[in-house]
C-alpha cells in the first residue's frame, strides 16, 4: 500500500462530502444527460403501459423477450453489493473500504430496477398487486407458491429490504457528520436520519456488530437470488432452461457482471469526483485479481452447460443448442459472449500494468457487461423460439423500439439514480477510510514498529 | 369457425398471422411427408387443443392461480385472475396458449353475435381452450333437471360438433359404453409429447385427452376417418 496518502480525519470529511455540498458543473450536465435517459425509460414505460405489450415483439411462442433478459441483467449487477462488502468485510480485506458503499447503493438501486421489469412486463401490470404483495384481504386469494413467479419477488424484496438496511446502517456516523456541518432544515432532515448519533463507543460497538451480522445474514439470501431467478427458467420444461446447473451458473454469472460493473463504477467515481486520493490503482489492482478467478470459474459453467445438453443426449435439448452454436444470430452471440466476457478481460488483467491502468480497466469491465446481456439473451431466448418439435408454431423473436428503450433506459435510471444518491449522501463510507488510515499508521515502541490499532475480536 | 363463434375468438387480422399472434383455440398444423420430390409429399394435419393434462405444466408456473384443474379434469383459465405473466405459455410443449397482445375487435354487427354464456376477453391476458365448458355444464345441468344420468353425446363441444367427418370425439371415459372409451382402448391410441408425462391421454389420471389416433395414421397412411378422440369425465 505505497500509494496510501495519510490525510487527516478533517481531510477525509472534507474531500468526501464535496460531493455532497458541492454543485459543480460536471454535476448538472451528468444530471442532465442520465435525466434524459431516464425520462425515455418513462416515456417507453408509458408507451408500453398504454398500448400493452402488443407493441412489443413478443409474440407466440416466444412470450418472453428483452425485458426479462433485462431483468435478470439487472439482478445480476446487484449481486455486486454483497458480495464485495459483505464477504469482503468478513474477511476484513482492506481494499474494500473506498467500493463498499457505492457497491452496496449500486445493488439496492440495481435490485429496484430489475424488480420493476418483471411487473412492467405483464399484460396488466395495474392487477400485479396480488402478485407480489401477496396480502389478500377481500377475497381469499392467495398466490400459488409453487410458481416460481412468486418465490422471485419474496427472494428480491428479501434482498432489496436486507441491502437497504445494509447501506443504512453504514450510513448512520456519515450522516451525523453532514449534520454537523449543515444549518438549518438540512440539519434537521439529517439530524433525524442519524438517529441521534454521537460517536460514543457504545454506538460505534453496536455499529460494528449490525455491520457484521447484516453481512453474515445477508449472505444466504445473495446465494438464493439469483438462484431463484435461475428456478424462473430451470424448473420450467422448456429445452436448455431445464437445466439443474443453472442456479449456481446464475449466481456466478451474476458475480462476474456485478464485480465488472463495480470496477466501472469506481473508475466513473474517480473520474467525476477527482477521488484519486481513495480510490488508487491498487484497488483496481486486487478488484482485477479476484475477477480473473470468476470469471474462469463462470467459463467452467458456461461449459458445463454445454457438457449437460450433449451428456443427456436429449435431442430437443441438442436441437436448441446446435441453433444457439451455428445459426445466426446466437453463433454470432456465442462468439462475443466468449471474446468480450473472458478472452480480452481476463488476458487484459493478468498483467499487472494493466490492473493499474484506470482507463483500461474501466473499458474492458464494459466490455464483461456487454457480454453478459447477451448471454442472458442467448440463455432465455433461442430455447423459446424453437421449443419443442412441433415446428408449425416456431417463432422468432424481433426486438421492438420500445424495449430498447426500457433496455437502454434502465442503464440511465440506475446510474442517475447513484447521481442522485453521491448529491445526498457520501458514496465513500467516511469512517470505513478513517479506520483504514488507522489500520496503516504505525507506531514506535522501542525496537518494533507495531499497528496503532489492534482490532478486537 | 366453429371454435372462433362459440368461444367469442377475436377475429383474427392478416397481421396477427404475420407475427405469430394469432388466436385459435384449435388449429390444424400442418406437415408434408419427408420426400425428395415434391409431388410425392403428402401433407398431414394435425389439430392442435389444448391438451388438458392431468398433470399440465401451465399449471404450477402461474403464480396467482389463473390457471387451476377443475375436479372434473379441465384445464381452465381464470381470466379476470390472469395478469399476463406468460409463464404459462412458455411452459407449454404444445403451445396453445395464446396471449391477448391488443384488445379483441369484433367489427360492426359482429358484438350482436358473441356467445352470452362465453366471457369476451381484455387486452393482456392468456386464453386457452376450455373444451367448451359452457356447453359441458349445461349439459350436466339438464341431465341433473331432467332426473337422469348423463348419455353418451349429451355434450358436444363445438370442434366436434361441426367436424364433418367425426374426426374430433368427446365423451366421457369413465363410462366403458361410451365410444371414446371404446376408441381409446384401441392399440392406435397414443400420446402426443406424452413421454414429458403431463398425462394428456392414457392414464387413468388424465382424464381429457386429444388426438388418439392421428399419428397411427401418419404412420400407416391408413384411409381411415383421422379421428382425434376427445373423451372426458364428468362427475356431475
Amino acid at each position: 500500500m505505497q500509494e496510501r496518502v495519510i490525510m487527516s480525519d478533517q481531510e477525509i470529511n472534507n474531500e468526501l462530502l464535496r460531493s455532497v455540498f458541492e454543485h459543480p458543473l460536471r454535476f448538472w450536465v451528468g444530471a442532465g444527460v442520465l435525466g434524459i435517459f431516464a425520462a425515455m425509460w418513462l416515456i417507453s414505460l408509458s408507451w408500453l403501459i398504454y398500448w400493452g405489450v402488443g407493441v412489443t415483439g413478443l409474440n407466440r411462442p416466444v412470450y418472453w423477450g428483452f425485458l426479462i433478459t433485462n431483468f435478470v441483467f439487472w439482478v445480476g449487477i446487484s449481486h455486486a453489493g454483497t458480495m464485495i462488502s459483505s464477504i469482503l468485510r468478513l474477511t476484513q480485506a482492506e481494499w474494500r473500504r473506498p467500493v463498499v458503499r457505492a457497491a452496496e447503493v449500486m445493488t439496492v438501486f440495481s435490485l429496484g430496477t430489475a424488480a420493476l421489469f418483471p411487473l412492467i412486463h405483464t399484460g396488466r401490470p395495474w392487477r400485479a398487486v396480488y402478485w407480489v404483495f401477496p396480502y389478500d384481504f377481500m377475497r381469499d386469494v392467495f398466490p400459488n407458491v409453487r410458481s416460481p413467479l412468486i418465490w422471485d419477488p419474496s427472494a428480491i424484496f428479501t434482498y432489496l429490504t436486507g441491502s437497504a438496511l445494509f447501506v443504512y446502517t453504514a450510513l448512520i456516523p456519515d450522516l451525523a457528520v453532514i449534520r454537523d456541518r449543515s444549518t438549518g432544515l438540512r440539519r434537521t432532515i439529517y439530524g433525524a436520519l442519524a438517529l441521534g448519533w454521537t460517536g460514543n463507543t457504545r454506538q460505534w460497538k453496536l455499529q460494528g456488530i449490525a455491520g457484521v451480522l447484516i453481512s453474515a445474514l445477508i449472505l444466504p439470501v445473495f446465494v438464493s437470488v439469483h438462484s431463484i431467478v435461475s428456478w424462473d427458467f430451470a424448473v420450467s420444461i422448456v429445452p436448455i432452461w431445464h437445466a439443474t446447473v443453472f442456479a449456481p451458473y446464475f449466481v456466478v454469472g451474476a458475480v462476474h457482471s456485478g464485480v465488472s460493473a463495480v470496477l466501472t463504477l469506481m473508475a466513473g467515481m474517480r473520474w467525476f469526483f477527482k477521488w484519486e486520493k481513495f480510490i488508487r490503482p491498487e484497488h483496481f489492482d486486487a478488484v482485477g485479481r479476484l475477477l480473473i478467478v470468476i470469471a474462469t470459474v463462470w467459463l467452467y459453467f458456461f461449459f458445463l452447460d454445454f457438457v449437460f445438453a450433449i451428456a443427456a443426449e436429449e435431442t430437443r435439448e441438442l436441437a436448441v443448442m446446435e441453433r444457439r452454436v451455428f445459426e445466426w444470430p446466437y453463433w454470432f452471440l456465442l462468439v462475443e459472449i466468449i471474446i468480450l466476457g473472458y478472452l480480452i478481460p481476463v488476458g487484459m488483467w493478468l498483467k499487472r500494468s494493466v490492473r493499474r491502468n484506470i482507463k483500461l480497466m474501466f473499458w474492458s469491465s464494459l466490455l464483461v457487461n456487454v457480454a453478459m446481456w447477451s448471454e442472458r439473451y442467448w440463455l432465455i431466448v433461442p430455447g423459446i423460439e424453437r421449443k419443442y418439435e412441433l415446428k408449425f408454431s416456431w417463432s422468432f423473436y424481433n426486438p421492438q423500439l420500445v424495449e430498447l428503450g426500457l433496455v437502454v433506459g434502465s442503464f440511465g435510471i440506475v446510474v442517475f439514480l447513484l447521481l442522485m444518491f453521491s448529491k445526498l449522501f457520501p458514496p465513500i463510507v467516511l469512517w470505513e477510510e478513517k479506520e483504514g488510515q488507522r489500520f496503516a499508521a504505525n507506531v514506535k515502541i522501542g525496537q518494533a514498529v507495531v499497528p496503532a490499532i489492534v482490532k478486537e475480536e | 369457425m366453429a371454435c372462433q363463434a362459440e368461444n367469442n375468438i377475436p377475429i383474427n387480422e392478416e397481421s396477427a398471422f404475420r407475427e405469430n399472434r394469432a388466436i385459435e383455440w384449435i388449429r390444424i398444423e400442418r406437415y408434408w411427408t419427408d420426400s425428395e420430390d415434391f409431388a410425392e409429399s403428402s401433407p398431414q394435419y394435425l389439430p392442435m387443443t389444448c391438451q388438458h393434462c392431468g398433470n399440465a405444466p401451465c399449471e404450477p408456473v402461474c403464480p396467482v392461480y389463473a390457471t387451476y384443474h377443475t375436479p372434473d379434469g379441465l384445464n381452465a383459465q381464470i381470466y379476470n385472475r390472469c395478469i399476463g405473466t406468460r409463464y404459462c405459455g412458455n411452459n407449454c410443449p404444445w403451445n396453445v396458449r395464446y396471449f391477448n397482445y391488443h384488445d379483441p375487435k369484433f367489427e360492426d354487427t359482429f358484438t350482436n353475435h358473441l356467445n352470452p354464456d362465453v366471457t369476451v376477453r381484455s387486452r393482456g391476458i392468456m386464453e386457452k381452450c376450455s373444451m367448451c365448458v359452457q356447453r359441458i355444464r349445461r349439459g350436466v345441468r339438464e341431465a341433473r333437471y331432467d332426473g337422469r344420468e348423463l348419455q353418451d353425446g349429451d355434450i358436444m363441444p363445438a370442434c366436434a360438433q361441426t367436424c364433418p367427418t367425426n374426426a374430433i370425439i368427446f365423451g366421457d371415459l369413465n363410462n366403458p359404453d361410451s365410444q371414446v372409451s371404446q376408441m381409446v382402448a384401441s392399440d392406435r391410441n397414443y400420446e402426443l409429447f406424452g413421454e414429458l408425462g403431463t398425462a394428456p391421454g392414457l392414464t387413468y389420471l388424465a382424464k381429457v385427452d386429444v388426438d388418439a389416433e392421428e399419428h397411427s395414421e401418419e404412420e400407416e397412411h391408413a384411409a381411415v376417418p383421422q379421428s382425434p378422440v376427445i373423451w372426458m369425465t364428468v362427475n356431475g
